[in-house]
């Protein structure tokens, strides 16, 4: 129809943002706003003895100062998760409350303790210092594995060794067999370290009771209001769902860390009760740092078995994840659900088995990061690939190719049915690393390599091939995976009386570009021009109902309930068209924003009957007014994006710095609206990957203090730590989408830590160097070097 | 005890008492309304209030208010004039320098601090300018290309 699909438009929504326009939460000015500040514990682990906020309430302009019992007074016992995972015995996993404001103890460094709040900022924090709580300090527990053991400190009275949980996937006797078999197992064990989302906007909410209409408002920065909503009113706070309005305007990225409902967002819509004012908390970056979820967390022993003619036959996975102090609202799902389901890769492999411990401990709550799951399964499948053509003497990619999948397309082929339960849609594997391979050239890197050797410079070339799960998720599924939520989408198309056309999706958009590629998707559809499109998101007073986004939902899952209720927008005006053009149906064609009689210069325009559908002076019998619709789309399958990533790095022997040098990558995303933003979500991608391989990490101490909680301390990637990089795609579209589109929000973070990783163990393989756990620091690399010399 | 301060904030001029210990950043924010310079951290390292402050860029969250006292402030909702992108804001646009747009702002006063000292900067000398601006959704690739698009026609 319209000639807008595959086209890089450049975003609508930049305007507002080039010019300063922006509505972010913490811009967001009420009358009679008060200002927040919450005590939180210096411990790691302590008992609460006191706390006492009757000094606070005395300083200047404090309106209210409240603790974990004013609340646990009215009922209210913390925030629940949203995904349950069994024991392997059947039990169901240990649920230890999350409060609101910690009453008995203390269980991570910044746990919430009290609140002050005051008619300034500076007056709430000056106050917070009056605060006095008295702790008696206990032992804490920072690893997993260690929180397992044996008198290691407890956190719970009801959750023996910290285990919430153990689960397991796949076929164990099979796979033990495979291994027990195999001409070669390779073998690792890897640590995939605790990062720190750290979205360049803090976290910020505000709370605004109405008395007068006996409302609530949430303004958050959020990347998911209705779910919110929902936890909030249901299960925290016993609102009744109808009373409160939960509004998301402009969020500075997100990255999963603002997916789930925060204490915070309680705490302040409570508050806002209890004072009958707007209550405003937003987080300095250093409470960000120990308030925000963390993301991955792994300790795993990971072997791979080979048959002598470098088959793979086997993949045993053992793998102890940390999940912090409290179960936030996915943890349980991403080392488990988006985790072991992926271990399948892009290979043939027919045995694979993996097992897994969830283990409390005292530090920040982990959950969903860019990727969860995903990015840990690809690494080690990666690290053991690269590992494995060392050992067996052969080349990396030339390993991969004989142990892709083969190409299917869904349709005429069969989808690909998995050991880990999944069903890939679509992929042709081999494609991408040959594309790779081509734009890389390969060939002349690995002489650049030997020469380079020669000079005495350590270059090194790193592969990994990925799949991801994304268009998170078909309900039926997910619901019989543990999920308590469906992961459908809504979208209403409302076509206004003068053509306009107004779109409400539960997509949230916090970077990605809805505004611009959903208006690109309707404006193609009808025939109209982009400006006459508008779509909202972020307000669950407007929006329907709305699953929000992550896990490169939005356009899989969001645009196809956009697609359908514009079908019906189409269906509907075509009987209106019929109508006043006096033809049948059948004999109409819609295109170029107009109803044709087939074969004739008749036509009828979008807006003309628009406005018919709304002044139905002249209109079929039996039919409503009005053109304006409302769907829900429930996915048949996740999608299955994938590609090929080559990074060339150089570490300097001397210092141990690594330098990424080159990197390229083939992905295939599906069929594409706007391929500008796509690769602009590519780039971002990348760069958290190769944050995590040489720069991130959270830096506990055994204490439990976080060691690295600022920018001073925790490293990310800066413009010069990064090269411009080199991408193509390659297009197998989703079979069971209308658009036949995969996501991609992903994609880059989960391709890149392995390829970086590999390619510094390959530079340093003339020192004999295997291993190396991220991030891969100049220290770590150059102690790796001084060790094997 | 407040202070009486009289800045130049965009060409206009403002006079107010603020607590000596507030930083400009907040009386941008707070006092003015401007919201388009924000808060990404407390430490002066993610560069999301980096401002124009007498002619040369600063962390606006490092800078008292009253250390601007008389001074003349640029903020990103100045870059712009009479109707008309700035050079800058157009590159970013034209070629997507920005996705959640948090840290634009900061980004954009420092490219134009670089633009000023040097009209056609290397990739290299751009990636090194931008050193102290954290973005953390667009991997900076496309933030360079925007600031190359925005060198040719400055």
């Amino acid at each position: 129809m319209g000639n807008l699909i595959g086209k890089s438009v450049k975003r609508v929504e930049d305007k507002k943002f080039i010019t300063g326009n922006g509505e972010y939460t913490d811009d967001i000015k009420l009358s009679r706003m008060t200002y927040a500040s919450i005590i939180r514990s210096p411990h790691a682990h302590a008992k609460i003895r006191s706390v006492d906020v009757s000094k606070a309430k005395d300083a200047p302009g404090v309106v209210g100062a409240f603790v974990g019992k004013d609340l646990a007074d009215q009922g209210i016992v913390g925030v629940p998760t949203g995904w349950q995972v069994n024991f392997k015995n059947g039990d169901q996993m240990k649920e230890p409350p999350h409060p609101i404001l910690a009453t008995d103890k203390a269980r991570h460094v910044g746990d919430a303790v009290a609140v002050v709040i005051a008619e300034t900022a500076a007056q709430a924090k000056d106050a917070a210092e009056l605060v006095e709580v008295d702790y008696e300090v206990l032992d804490a527990v920072v690893t997993a594995s260690k929180a397992m053991e044996a008198g290691a400190p407890q956190l719970f009275e009801d959750v023996p060794n910290n285990v919430i949980f153990d689960w397991e996937l796949g076929d164990k006797d099979s796979t033990d067999q495979a291994l027990a078999n195999a001409a070669h197992v390779t073998k690792l064990n890897i640590v995939n370290q605790r990062l720190i989302p750290n979205a360049i906007e803090p976290r910020s909410a505000i709370g605004d009771y109405d008395p007068s209409r006996d409302q609530y408002t949430l303004y958050s920065s959020t990347q998911n209001p209705h779910l919110i909503r929902l936890l909030m009113c249901a299960f925290v706070l016993g609102l009744p769902e109808h009373k409160v309005r939960v509004v998301a305007r402009d969020v500075g990225g997100g990255f999963g860390s603002k997916i789930f409902h925060y204490i915070e967002e309680t705490l302040v819509t409570w508050c806002s009760k209890q004072l009958c004012r707007p209550v405003k908390w937003t987080a300095e970056r250093s409470e960000s740092f120990i308030s925000d979820a963390h993301g991955r967390d792994h300790e795993t022993v990971a072997e791979m078995g080979f048959d002598s003619n470098q088959n793979i036959v086997g993949l045993r996975v053992k793998t102890i994840a940390n999940l912090g102090a409290y179960l936030s609202t996915f943890a349980p799902a991403v080392p488990t659900y988006l985790y072991g389901t992926l271990l399948q890769g892009l290979y043939t492999t027919p045995a694979v088995h993996v097992d897994v411990t969830a283990v409390a401990t005292n530090t920040v709550p982990v959950d969903a990061y860019r990727g969860a799951g995903r990015p840990e399964a690809t690494y080690l499948l990666e690290r053991l690939l690269d590992t494995a053509a060392t050992e067996l003497g052969t080349d990396p990619a030339e390993l991969r190719l004989k142990n892709f999948i083969p190409p299917f397309d869904g349709v005429d082929q069969p989808g690909y049915q998995t050991q880990v339960a999944l069903q890939y849609d679509s992929g042709n594997y081999e494609a991408v690393l040959k594309k790779a391979l081509e734009i890389s050239n390969y060939e002349q890197l690995r002489k650049e390599q030997e020469e380079a050797r020669k000079e005495g410079r350590y270059l090194g070339i790193g592969f990994s091939t990925y799949i991801e799960a994304c268009g998170i998720a078909p309900s039926a599924v997910v619901g019989a995976l543990g999920a308590r939520a469906g992961l459908y989408e809504s979208a209403a198309v409302r076509v206004q009386p003068t053509g306009k056309v107004s779109v409400y999706v539960g997509s949230h958009s916090h970077g990605q570009g809805h505004d611009t590629t959903f208006a690109q998707l309707v404006a193609d559809y009808f025939g109209i021009a982009m400006d006459d499109v508008e779509i909202n998101h972020g307000d669950t007073e407007s929006v329907a109902f709305g699953m929000g986004t992550y896990g490169s939902r939005s356009l899989a899952v969001g645009g196809s309930a956009i697609v359908k209720s514009m079908e019906k927008i189409k269906e509907k005006g075509a009987k209106i068209a019929a109508h006043l053009l006096e033809a049948s149906e059948n004999d109409l064609e819609f295109a170029e924003g107009k109803w044709t009689v087939k074969g004739t210069d008749k036509s009828v325009g979008f807006g003309d009957v628009s406005l018919t559908a709304y002044v139905p002076h002249n209109y079929p019998e039996n039919l409503e007014p009005g053109l304006d619709f409302t769907s829900f789309y429930d996915p048949a399958n996740f999608t299955f994006p994938f590609g090929a990533h080559i990074a060339v790095v150089e570490v300097d022997a001397e210092t141990g710095k690594v330098e990424v040098k080159k990197y390229f990558g083939c992905d295939d995303v599906g069929n594409v609206i706007n391929p500008m933003i796509v690769e602009g979500q590519l780039h971002g991608g990348i760069v958290q990957g190769i944050g995590q391989a040489i720069l991130e990490g959270a830096a506990y101490d055994a204490e439990g203090q976080l060691d690295n909680p600022s920018y001073m301390d925790y490293a990310m990637p800066r413009a010069d730590d990064v090269p411009d990089f080199e991408l193509e795609r390659t297009v197998t579209p989703c079979p069971h989408n209308p658009m036949g589109a995969k996501g991609a929000g992903e994609a880059g973070t989960i391709g890149a830590a392995p390829a970086i990783v590999n390619a510094v163990v390959d530079a340093l393989q003339p020192f004999g160097v295997k291993d190396l756990d991220m991030p891969l620091s100049p220290q770590k690399v150059w102690r790796a070097i001084q060790q094997s010399s | 005890m407040k202070k009486q301060v009289q800045i130049t904030v965009n060409g206009v001029s403002y006079r107010g008492e603020v607590e000596p210990r507030q930083m400009l950043v907040q009386f941008l924010r707070e006092n003015l309304e401007l919201t388009g310079t924000h808060v990404g951290c407390d430490t002066s390292s993610c560069g999301a209030c980096t401002v124009v402050l007498n002619g040369r860029t600063v962390k606006a969250c490092t800078v008292l208010t009253v250390q601007a006292d008389l001074g003349e402030v640029m903020t990103v909702e100045g870059l712009a004039s009479n109707g008309e992108l700035h050079p800058i804001q157009e590159g970013f646009r034209e070629q997507h320098g920005l996705q959640c747009g948090f840290c634009t702002p900061g980004m954009m006063m420092s490219a134009w601090q670089l633009l000023q000292d040097n009209k056609n900067p290397s990739e290299g000398e751009i990636r090194h300018a931008l050193e102290g601006n954290f973005c953390r959704c667009t991997g900076y690739h496309n933030i360079v290309k925007s600031v190359q698009y925005a060198a040719t026609k400055m």
